[in-house]
């Protein structure tokens, strides 16, 4: 029962994240500050489910493969943004 | 109309949209960005469909491999934008093409709506008779045993299609490197990321190879996750591309079809047919079999990728 | 909790279409790269609730497979594919040095 209001709230709450990334990649003005929205919000977003997820994994492999998948797009997402934003500023004047 | 039935719904709408968008997006980048969200998506349905076999060689594929190649093809056709666009058929020649697509796609989905029902299938005498080869993954008991001539030919294309690539370098360049010399900074984001992701990612992708024998997954799966990690470690300048006349490199390419091959013929051999296996030594075999396979096509797919040589062998 | 996961799905699904409406406008390549990325982790966090829902164990597989090559379009887009068209001007190294050394 403890472990289902666990994997509720660490949804519900990558599911906002989610949400706060998505608005803030609509609607901030310029290239940068979207990436900025993206990689954290969304960061946070997989990790807390991957987190709520947890209690339901199967077994101890499925576990350590939710905390792998989780790790894995933190290292993807910051050294993307790295690079995107280099990609960006060297396209254009930076605002 | 239950929640569920409204989210494949409206799965199915953004993907029909997403292909509409991609084939009439004007510039080449903005297409190849929607052809890998399409792939992104089509995974998701593959999971849906139960069928997870084809949604990890989707997402291997369709979400690396394809992505790392359509967009360096976009990269170089920038030059030739402008002049292409100039050159594009008119406006009844298009029409024409689209009412083809149409009726052939129409076709297709009256032939599977009106299939009878139960459909005819072979699956459940797939299934039934895993006890053949002692593997419990039934996708690759069809792959390995009951079609396993299918999967040695399609070996063989894939190396066919090595040579085909290979076969557009200019004369001078023949047996010399793909691609730049790949400059990264060591101390740098990308150097970073290729060492840090790379020892991960070889050890999902052999662990996928392996794990194809019961759960979903497979040789060429995992084969394209180690693939993806030898290019990364190139873009990254951590290596340089091989050179096309390496022995080594060449032996590496057609030890996948030539174990298979021998396979085969020791079972004209020694068994009842071209690639048939001795029933004790079903197992061992097909693994034999797929651990060649996994260093073939690792190699195959990243020299597909890497594309014809552009500079001489001298490093 | 079948039915809450189902949800968040659908939710995660519709943060994925208003993903593709930048992917769709982005004025620039770098927008839609972005917003590319974003359907790629999106899809990563509805396969796993897609596997949690669905029963399927392997999904945590496939979303595995889509973290470790979610930056290959990336890093293909930021290098151009495996072969460039020209040479990289000093400016323009990814390592950042270039940025320090005007600063």
């Amino acid at each position: 029962m403890a472990l289902d209001i666990v994997t509720i709230v660490a949804v519900s709450a990558g599911a906002f994240f989610f949400l706060a990334g998505t608005v803030g990649l609509l609607r901030f003005p310029d290239t940068l500050t979207r990436l900025h929205a993206l990689t954290k919000a969304d960061n946070l977003g997989v990790g807390l489910v991957a987190l709520g997820l947890l209690p339901r994994a199967g077994s101890l492999s499925g576990g350590l493969k939710l905390i792998c998948v989780w790790l894995l797009v933190l290292l993807a997402s910051a050294t993307v943004s790295q690079l995107i934003a280099r990609a960006a500023r060297d396209s254009g004047p930076l605002p | 109309m239950t929640f569920a039935l409204a989210l494949h719904i409206a799965l199915a709408g953004m993907m029909l949209g997403l292909a509409a968008w991609t084939i009439a997006a004007r510039e080449t980048f903005a297409a190849v960005v929607g052809f890998v969200v399409y792939g992104l998506f089509l995974a998701l349905v593959w999971v849906r469909l139960d069928a997870l076999d084809v949604a990890l060689a989707e997402a291997a594929i369709g979400g690396g491999l394809n992505g790392l190649l359509l967009l360096g093809a976009a990269a170089r056709l920038r030059a030739a934008e402008a002049p292409a666009d100039a050159e594009r058929p008119g406006a009844s020649l298009r029409l024409l093409a689209a009412l083809l697509s149409a009726t052939v796609a129409a076709a297709l989905a009256a032939a599977v709506l009106l299939l009878p029902e139960p459909a005819p299938t072979l699956a459940p005498a797939a299934a039934a008779n895993a006890a053949a080869t002692g593997l419990a993954n039934p996708v690759t008991n069809v792959l390995m045993a009951f079609r396993a001539m299918d999967t040695m030919l399609e070996k063989v294309v894939l190396l066919l299609a090595v040579v085909g690539v290979w076969s557009i370098a200019p004369d001078h360049f023949w047996g010399g490197r793909p691609g730049v010399r790949h400059q990264a900074d060591p101390q740098g984001t990308l150097a970073f990321l290729a060492r840090v992701l790379t020892p991960f990612g070889i050890v999902v992708g052999i662990y996928l190879s392996w794990t194809g024998a019961s759960h979903p997954g497979g040789a060429f799966q995992g084969a394209t996750i180690l693939a993806a990690m030898w290019l990364l470690i190139m873009m990254a300048g951590l290596a340089d591309t091989p050179p096309m006349n390496a022995r080594r490199l060449r032996l590496m390419l057609i030890a996948g079809p030539a174990v298979f091959l021998l396979v085969g013929l020791g079972g004209l051999a020694f068994g009842a047919a071209f690639l048939a296996y001795p029933a004790a030594y079903a197992k061992p075999l097909i693994l034999a079999i797929e651990a060649a396979m996994v260093l073939t096509v690792a190699i195959t797919l990243g020299l597909l990728v890497a594309g014809p040589p552009e500079r001489s062998a001298a490093p | 909790m079948t039915d809450f996961l189902t949800v968040s799905l659908g939710f995660i699904l519709a943060m994925l279409a208003l993903g593709l409406i930048r992917v769709l406008r982005g004025p620039g390549e770098a927008d839609r790269m972005m917003a590319a990325q974003l359907i790629g982790t999106g899809g990563i966090a509805a396969l796993l609730l897609l596997g949690s829902v669905a029963d399927l164990s392997a999904a945590i597989d496939v979303a595995l497979t889509l973290a470790l090559l979610a930056t290959f379009a990336s890093i293909a887009f930021v290098k151009k594919g495996l072969s460039r068209l020209g040479a990289e001007s000093s400016a323009a190294r990814e390592d950042g040095s270039a940025w320090r050394s005007t600063s």
